[in-house]
């Protein structure tokens, strides 16, 4: 038999070299995995990891690895308080959507009125919607004790219909002959996230870095913080202390909604450019596997982000230049998350062979 | 200071990235929206592609992204592929319409194709074929083989082409039987073989007989066959392995010949932006084999209005015909115009009969 046995005290140094070693490992798989395609393993490496950011054209890819990784950092950094404390927002997909439903509703109220005014009115807008969808399973976990994992991940299909109603209906551009989607932000610069397109920088990656750097404060230097870290590790302690649970759930769902919903508006009015069906690309769920790559701290958040990015564009580019499947590239993703997991049960935990009927 | 910098590299690199050696390789780029294997829509682009690879040789260099969502990450692969040095980049989903457009601003020297869109460009092109013909034959044999009178629709987004052939396929369906009753489902995705394995599931639990998808999966085809009793079309390609029975013909889409043409004229320099809309006449569209299932006297029909959809002498939208409502579209003998207030273009309406609603 085998069987795992909880370490007494886990290697503070493994812990924090895990996702190091996970990567190294999913290279060498994802290599041999390439080979039994026919493709050359460090070419397709290199086109990658390196290729995005050292590359021809690196000058291209490094301002696309932050648009793909600041809706990721913006999302995580909000789910990460809620998971420290136990409080499972499963649902940031949603809110991401109706954050965006909200900020590019009010904007597009105003088109075509050229005023500053307008994209701080968008980004409040976002950030309440998102907070308002969260707020659904937060009240009704606090006033009838339902399992917010539930509400929130089917508040996310609500939100979808919702999104489709939206460029079908409400938001769908008046001159587009028929065909659903809004207007398109790129028309609109007071609406526009960009602050310089051709550069590739949004204001969604400044608000990225800003959730970073109060999230780290949070959770080190203010007694919020503190309360989140110790509901998480105990429950009754943190109730002994003094910690009012229903308030938690608000601040930590409300929060990530908050958060989701400001992605959401980030990316309508920049990247993606417009509400449409398909506008949701599940940013809401990849963020919740780079919280946990990122060890749910803000730092290594906002790594892990850049890190799913870049296996995100430079798989692209594998596909592109080398001809390798999409199939391949999401295998090489997931190799990569089941490797963490897999090292983090290894350095919490040792696999010990049991006679059976013993012990 | 960095940023000017950055920007100037940039925009020396592009100018490098676009000027092509004259003596390489024409290279062709191909955006897809599924994966190859989808058995269906991309499946068929990605024939259109070899077929490139094909007919010139060494001539061309292809390369293909698969299942790129639309929005920011097409506007990141397309931008990709011309960085590559790419000449020619077909995107093939209606969603790449935007980003082609904005990618093709910043790379005037590149030529771009996109299928099912509208918004054209010095260096874009827009092609589609006339799906609805190919309707027009399934509503046809799909009212003559229901015994229940009920057909179902699995419709992926509520746009004009997809709106084009639910309409084509009633009108001709409710022709030969006037019975006949069609039960829509929005699945709101091209390509999800779990939703469309649903809601076919869901189509024939209300009675359906016949199942008609505008999805691209064989999801639909497997469902039907494990019913038994279902009957079903190919959709964008053959999907030939669940012939005779329940796929009784099916839509092609034949994008070869268009491929090679269009890379043609990139090669001898003469490719101009144009605007394509081609059906089963010259080719773009093609009827899969109709198979024995089918009675005798429905095959020979059906073939013979095939034929008049190839030679023109009929129109899939002849008229007398209503618009829902009952207000009146199509005279006696008046056929839809392309483009204008009710052309096929923009179409935004069911015709009389159908009882569902457009969701909006």
């Amino acid at each position: 038999m085998i069987a795992l046995q909880k370490r007494p005290t886990p290697s503070r140094t493994l812990s924090l070299a895990t996702p190091l070693i996970a990567v190294l490992i999913t290279m060498i798989m994802g290599g041999l995995l390439f080979t039994v395609l026919g493709k050359n393993p460090f070419e397709a490496i290199r086109t990658i990891f390196w290729d995005p950011v050292f590359g021809e054209f690196a000058f291209y890819y490094r301002p696309q690895l932050l648009v793909k990784a600041a809706p990721l950092v913006l999302i995580a950094i909000g789910l990460s308080l809620g998971f420290k404390a136990g409080i499972w927002n499963i649902g940031a997909e949603g809110q991401y959507i109706i954050g965006a439903i909200c900020g590019a509703g009010v904007g597009l109220a105003f088109y075509p009125t050229e005023s500053r005014l307008i994209f701080p009115l968008m980004i409040l807008a976002g950030a309440v919607g998102g907070w308002a969808w969260a707020m659904i399973p937060a009240i009704l976990k606090t006033r009838f004790g339902t399992n917010e994992i539930l509400v929130s991940l089917m508040l996310v299909y609500v939100a979808e219909q919702l999104l489709a109603s939206m460029s079908l209906g409400l938001l769908r551009n008046p001159e587009g002959m028929g065909f659903p989607g809004s207007r398109n932000f790129s028309d609109f610069p007071a609406g526009s996230s960009w602050i310089n397109e051709a550069a590739g920088l949004h204001w969604g990656m400044a608000f990225a870095f800003i959730a970073v750097i109060f999230a780290y404060i949070l959770l080190n230097r203010h007694i919020l913080g503190f309360n989140i870290r110790l509901t998480g590790d105990s429950p009754h302690a943190a109730r002994f202390a003094g910690v009012n649970p229903t308030r938690l759930i608000l601040f930590c769902l409300g929060t990530s909604g908050a958060l989701a919903g400001l992605a959401g508006l980030f990316e309508v009015t920049g990247p993606s450019g417009q509400i449409n069906i398909d506008f949701a690309s599940g940013y809401g769920f990849t963020a919740i596997i780079v919280a946990f790559l990122g060890r749910l701290h803000p730092v290594g958040i906002l790594l892990a982000a850049l890190l799913m990015a870049l296996t995100y564009v430079g798989g692209d580019l594998a596909q592109g230049n080398l001809g390798l499947p999409s199939a391949a590239i999401q295998v090489f993703q997931g190799m990569l998350l089941f490797f963490l997991l897999a090292l983090d049960l290894l350095t919490n935990y040792r696999v010990v062979l049991k006679k059976k009927g013993a012990a | 200071m960095k940023l000017t910098k950055l920007l100037t590299s940039a925009t020396v690199a592009l100018g490098l990235a676009t000027t092509a050696m004259a003596d390489d390789p024409t290279k062709v780029g191909f955006v897809y929206v599924g994966p190859v294997g989808d058995g269906g829509w991309t499946y068929e682009h990605n024939k259109g592609r070899l077929a490139v690879e094909e007919a010139f040789g060494d001539k061309v260099e292809t390369t293909f992204v698969e299942s790129v969502p639309e929005g920011a990450d097409a506007v990141r692969v397309i931008t990709q592929m011309a960085l590559q040095g790419a000449d020619l980049i077909f995107t093939t989903s209606f969603g790449y319409m935007d980003p082609t457009i904005e990618v093709a601003k910043k790379f005037p020297n590149v030529k771009f194709e996109h299928a099912t869109g509208y918004k054209q460009a010095d260096n874009v092109s827009v092609y589609s074929a006339r799906f609805y013909e190919g309707r027009a034959i399934q509503g046809h044999i799909a009212g003559h083989m229901t015994k229940t009178n009920k057909i179902g629709y699995i419709a992926s987004f509520p746009i004009p082409e997809v709106i084009r052939g639910i309409n084509s396929a009633y009108i001709h369906a409710k022709k030969v039987n006037p019975d006949v009753e069609f039960s829509i489902i929005w699945a709101y995705t091209w390509f999800d073989p779990a939703k469309e394995a649903d809601a076919a599931k869901a189509l024939i639990e209300q009675g359906a007989d016949v199942i008609l998808q505008h999805t691209d999966s064989t999801a639909p085809q497997a469902a039907a066959q494990a019913a038994g009793n279902v009957v079903t079309f190919g959709q964008a390609s053959d999907m030939g392995e669940y012939a005779p029975f329940p796929r009784v013909s099916s839509i092609i889409d034949d994008w070869a010949p268009y491929y090679v043409a269009r890379t043609k004229a990139v090669m001898d320099g003469t490719w101009e932006s144009v605007s394509t809309w081609d059906g089963i006449g010259a080719g773009m569209v093609g009827i899969g084999e109709i198979s024995d299932a089918v009675p005798a006297d429905v095959k020979a029909s059906a073939l013979e209005m095939v034929a008049a959809l190839a030679d023109g002498s009929y129109h899939a939208f002849t008229g007398p015909l209503n618009k829902q409502d009952g207000t009146p579209w199509l005279a006696e003998g008046e056929t839809a115009a392309d483009y204008g207030d009710n052309g096929l273009a923009g179409l935004n309406f069911y015709v009389e009969g159908i009882t569902a609603e457009i969701p909006n």
